[in-house]
């Protein structure tokens, strides 16, 4: 096939240009990327580990998984970057050797390189081994998807209904009867299935510590589980845009002890204590649009837009995360939701100074 | 911008009203001309967009920054998306392919020069319209607004209940609008290629660029029309009564994804196609020799074209499909890498033991190469269902599809305007600038895309607003904006170039490039019937042949 090309005296070019023309390009630019790699390397490298001090939870990065199914993912994963990484060594290094050993040094006069047309055995060899590549990814990936999507359900299972609201998450446990919002306690060491729904538009329930993904869809039951294998706070958020505070409907999981599990769960059975001292604050609770949105169990409020409030100081954040729950922020997301979540649809409640005061009082009561 | 176009002919128009010019402008079915305008259309709006993208890096430089409000920051990365897909990608690769495909075949102009100038006009059309919503977004009575519902405007969002106004209107009546006009030129790209080539040009004959458009083509009818499809159906669930995706009475969300990805990853291989085409013209001639494996390369291009039509759900993984469904798509997801690698690999083999020429189009080819090497191998990541789990919907698939259409499509263009400019505008690009506007573009990319996929590791979903302090993003997240800035200024050199060459720069003549395709046989900028007679070719090559007359190249094909 291949046929040599013959010297071309006239072509058109001058031969000072091509001087001129032969910096060492081909050099610097395999200098500069493999540079460039290294430093990719390294930045990545020093990110994940300095990003996962082990005490506490803050970074919810997906190669520190503490779950059995993350931890599959995780195994997945290097092996998946095990096999793209030795991809791109070849491949980047045959792009170096050729750049380099084949740019054009000619200081004389000017021949056309040999003219290759192609090479059926070459080409053969680098279709056949990229489909071995992709079999193997593809069983090994397989066999993950088996065994985290198909896992037969335990007896002994905690069962917990998400429910995606624009911008918060609604949390059930149907068997146990307690009822809550945005901070998800979980038992240690215990199985724990996740029904997802929604109860408006996209949402994606994402802790990537404890488990990969699963969209909440409206008109559609989704399921995931979880087994969370250490104790402590584990952060994510939603991770499926679903409208204007997308950015800030955070999710906290609170992975107990089966003790402190249990006290949560006494806690959040019992009915909200009412104190009589509160009694004005309740008032205001009770004849306004707050009971449109909020239950707060035990009062006239039952509605369900919004989070329930009935044991509201049990939790350590309000809307969705994004403050603390403090006695000053409490008062800032009634009296104007906007400076702390702005297109959140707590809408802002214009109440008098006193009733204000009287109201943040009553909620700071529900423990 | 269009002011340069016009100014293009001024030289043997002197003394005529510029009215009369624009006019001629206005109403041209010259391929050439609607080739130029294409091209200027997705300029302005890649600055326009690229704008966008910029306010978002400013904003996403601190953790709870409020340098906008979540509202207008949902809009941008709305209007980003949007515009870069439909008003700068296609329109780009659709000018080119005005421009060149004629030229390469030996035709006088397209098969339909009035459809042609309807199509533009439509595209162009469309994506005024988009743009319009600033305005008229919320209707006449109140303030304008963009459109917010993300580039792929899931339902149920895009309900009445969720998007009251008329923003998301424009958004699906632009799209709709821009749809036909691309539909329109898919048409003519596949009849001027079937039907106009010159005597000789036998399918196996034509230039690797243009059968990479016939692809194209061909996946534009099949990817247009299910968009297009939905688009009605939403109109009809907004104002009339519908329910096709109206999930509080009944509707699925799950459909509109089936129908949006079913276009939407073929649109992606839309965008790159073009680029391979690019890459297939440009490489070959900058080390001197010809495309490896031509046949294989058509072969791999045609297999990418069926394949893609295979893969939509991969961007679904996480919706709660069977094991079985994901299974199915991750095989057929990393199958398309298969054709791809080959691709690469021809490339590759094209270069070996040549002579490679670094000017700025080999350049731009080279940095195509490595960064699509890149994107590729994400992509795999991002096939594999399982891995899909945790990577979907994070900083991760951002960077990924960024390396593909930045670090791929963006680069191959920039080369393609290195490579074509001259033929174009009879002028050469400055060579100085260019390999500023390359080195500065690589910088900036690099810091950007690069660093942006370890936020994305580290649990940080796409398209937040802000984010808490403290989760290991925030170092990242500055260098990334730093980053973005680079490559704004890149792009002003490059924009620099195009104005100070249009006017400084060196002759170019006929063939400045010592290339081997038609184009380059006839004058620069060519006359407007492009061949005084219709050439004849005996092979691939037809200028290598004519340059070696004892040395022809049919004798090896």
């Amino acid at each position: 096939m291949a046929n040599i090309g013959s010297a071309w005296g006239e072509r058109k070019r001058q031969p000072a240009m091509r001087e001129n023309g032969k910096t060492e390009w081909a050099a610097v630019v395999g200098r500069a990327m493999g540079i460039l790699v290294l430093l990719a390397g390294i930045l990545l490298a020093a990110g994940l580990c300095n990003a996962s001090p082990a005490s506490d939870n803050q970074v919810p990065n997906i190669f520190d998984p503490r779950s059995p199914n993350a931890k599959s993912l995780y195994h997945l994963s290097n092996f998946v970057l095990a096999i793209t990484g030795m991809i791109f060594v070849v491949v980047f290094g045959l792009l170096v050797y050729v750049i380099v050993k084949f740019r054009d040094r000619t200081t004389g006069a000017w021949r056309e390189p040999a003219q290759v047309y192609g090479s059926t055995q070459i080409e053969l060899a680098w279709t056949v081994i990229p489909i071995l590549i992709v079999v193997v990814l593809f069983l090994t990936t397989a066999r993950v998807i088996h065994a985290i999507q198909d896992a037969p359900k335990p007896a002994q299972a905690l069962s917990v209904t998400v429910i995606g609201h624009q911008f918060w998450w609604e949390f059930r446990y149907p068997e146990l009867g307690v009822v809550t919002a945005n901070e998800l306690h979980l038992p240690v060491s215990t199985p724990t299935y996740l029904k997802l729904l929604s109860a408006d538009t996209d949402h994606s329930f994402w802790i990537p510590q404890l488990a990969g993904k699963t969209d909440l869809i409206p008109n559609r039951i989704n399921e995931m589980w979880m087994e969370p294998e250490q104790t402590g706070t584990f952060l994510g958020q939603c991770a499926q845009y679903c409208g204007t505070q997308h950015a800030k409907m955070l999710l906290r999981v609170s992975v107990d002890s089966p003790e402190d599990f249990d006290i949560w769960v006494r806690g959040q059975k019992q009915t909200a204590l009412q104190d009589q001292k509160e009694l004005a604050g309740r008032h205001v609770f009770e004849s306004t649009s707050c009971v449109n949105c909020h239950a707060v169990g035990g009062t006239n409020g039952t509605g369900r837009f919004g989070p329930d409030l009935t044991h509201l100081m049990s939790r350590k954040t309000i809307a969705a995360g994004a403050a603390r729950n403090t006695h000053e922020n409490l008062r800032l997301w009634i009296e104007n939701p906007d400076a702390i979540k702005p297109g959140s649809l707590m809408p802002a409640m214009k109440l008098s100074d006193a009733d204000l005061d009287a109201l943040v009082r009553y909620l700071e009561t529900l423990q | 911008m269009s002011s340069d176009a016009m100014a293009i002919r001024t030289a043997s128009e002197t003394g005529r009203p510029w009215v009369e010019t624009l006019h001629e402008w206005v109403t041209t079915v010259d391929h050439k001309r609607l080739g130029i305008l294409y091209i200027l259309y997705a300029l302005f709006f890649l600055v326009v967009a690229g704008s966008e993208a910029m306010i978002m890096r400013i904003q996403l430089m601190y953790p709870h920054n409020a340098f906008v409000s979540p509202q207008v920051f949902n809009r941008m990365f709305t209007m980003h998306g949007t515009t870069m897909v439909f008003f700068v990608g296609i329109p780009i690769l659709f000018g080119f392919a005005n421009y060149i495909v004629p030229l390469m075949i030996g035709a006088r102009d397209m098969a339909f020069p009035r459809l042609n100038a309807f199509s533009f006009w439509l595209t162009a059309f469309g994506g005024f319209l988009l743009y319009f919503s600033f305005f008229g977004g919320s209707g006449l009575y109140g303030a304008g607004s963009a459109p917010d519902v993300g580039w792929w405007a899931y339902a149920p969002l895009t309900s009445r209940a969720f998007s009251p106004g008329h923003s998301t209107d424009y958004w699906t009546i632009g799209l709709l609008v821009a749809g036909f006009g691309s539909i329109g030129t898919a048409i003519n790209i596949i009849a001027t290629i079937l039907c106009m080539r010159c005597p000789g040009m036998k399918l196996g004959r034509m230039p690797l660029l243009v059968w990479m458009n016939l692809v194209m083509s061909g996946m534009v009818l099949i990817a247009i029309t299910p968009l297009s499809a939905a688009q009605i159906m939403l109109c009809v669930d907004r104002y009339l009564g519908g329910h096709f995706f109206d999930t509080q009475a009944g509707g699925s969300a799950t459909l509109w994804m089936h129908f949006f990805w079913i276009f939407g990853h073929p649109e992606v291989y839309i965008l790159i196609i073009p680029a391979f085409a690019f890459m297939s013209e440009i490489v070959p001639v900058f080390s001197r020799k010809p495309i490896f494996g031509y046949p294989v390369m058509v072969g791999a291009t045609v297999c990418i074209g069926f394949l893609s039509l295979s893969v939509w759900a991969h961007h679904m993984f996480t919706i709660g499909m069977s094991s079985y469904t994901n299974a199915f798509f991750t095989l057929t997801t990393l199958a398309v890498g298969i054709p791809t690698g080959i691709k690469i690999f021809n490339w590759l083999g094209t270069m070996w033991g040549g002579k490679i020429q670094f000017k700025t189009p080999m350049l731009f080819c080279i940095a195509f190469l490595f960064q699509f090497l890149i994107a590729g191998l994400t992509g795999i990541m991002l096939g594999s269902a399982a891995f899909n789990w945790q990577l979907s919907g994070s900083y991760f698939v951002v960077a990924h599809f960024h390396y593909t259409l930045v670090g791929g499509l963006l680069f191959a263009i920039f080369a393609a305007f290195y490579y074509w400019y001259p033929k174009i505008i009879g002028k050469m690009l400055s060579e100085g600038l260019g390999k500023l506007h390359f080195w500065l573009l690589f910088i900036g990319f690099h810091l950007t895309f690069d660093l942006m996929h370890i936020p994305g590791l580290l649990g940080m979903p796409r398209r937040i607003y802000t984010y808490e302090p403290g989760r290991g993003w925030d170092t990242w997240n500055l260098l990334i904006t730093i980053g973005a800035f680079i490559q704004g200024i890149a792009t002003l050199v490059f924009v620099a170039n195009l104005i100070i060459s249009y006017f400084k720069g060196a002759k170019a003549g006929s063939d400045p490039w010592d290339a081997w395709t038609l184009e380059w046989s006839v004058s620069s900028p060519p006359p407007s019937y492009n061949f005084a007679s219709i050439p004849t070719v005996a092979s691939r090559r037809p200028l290598w042949d004519l340059k070696h007359p004892e040395d022809q190249d049919g004798r090896y094909e």
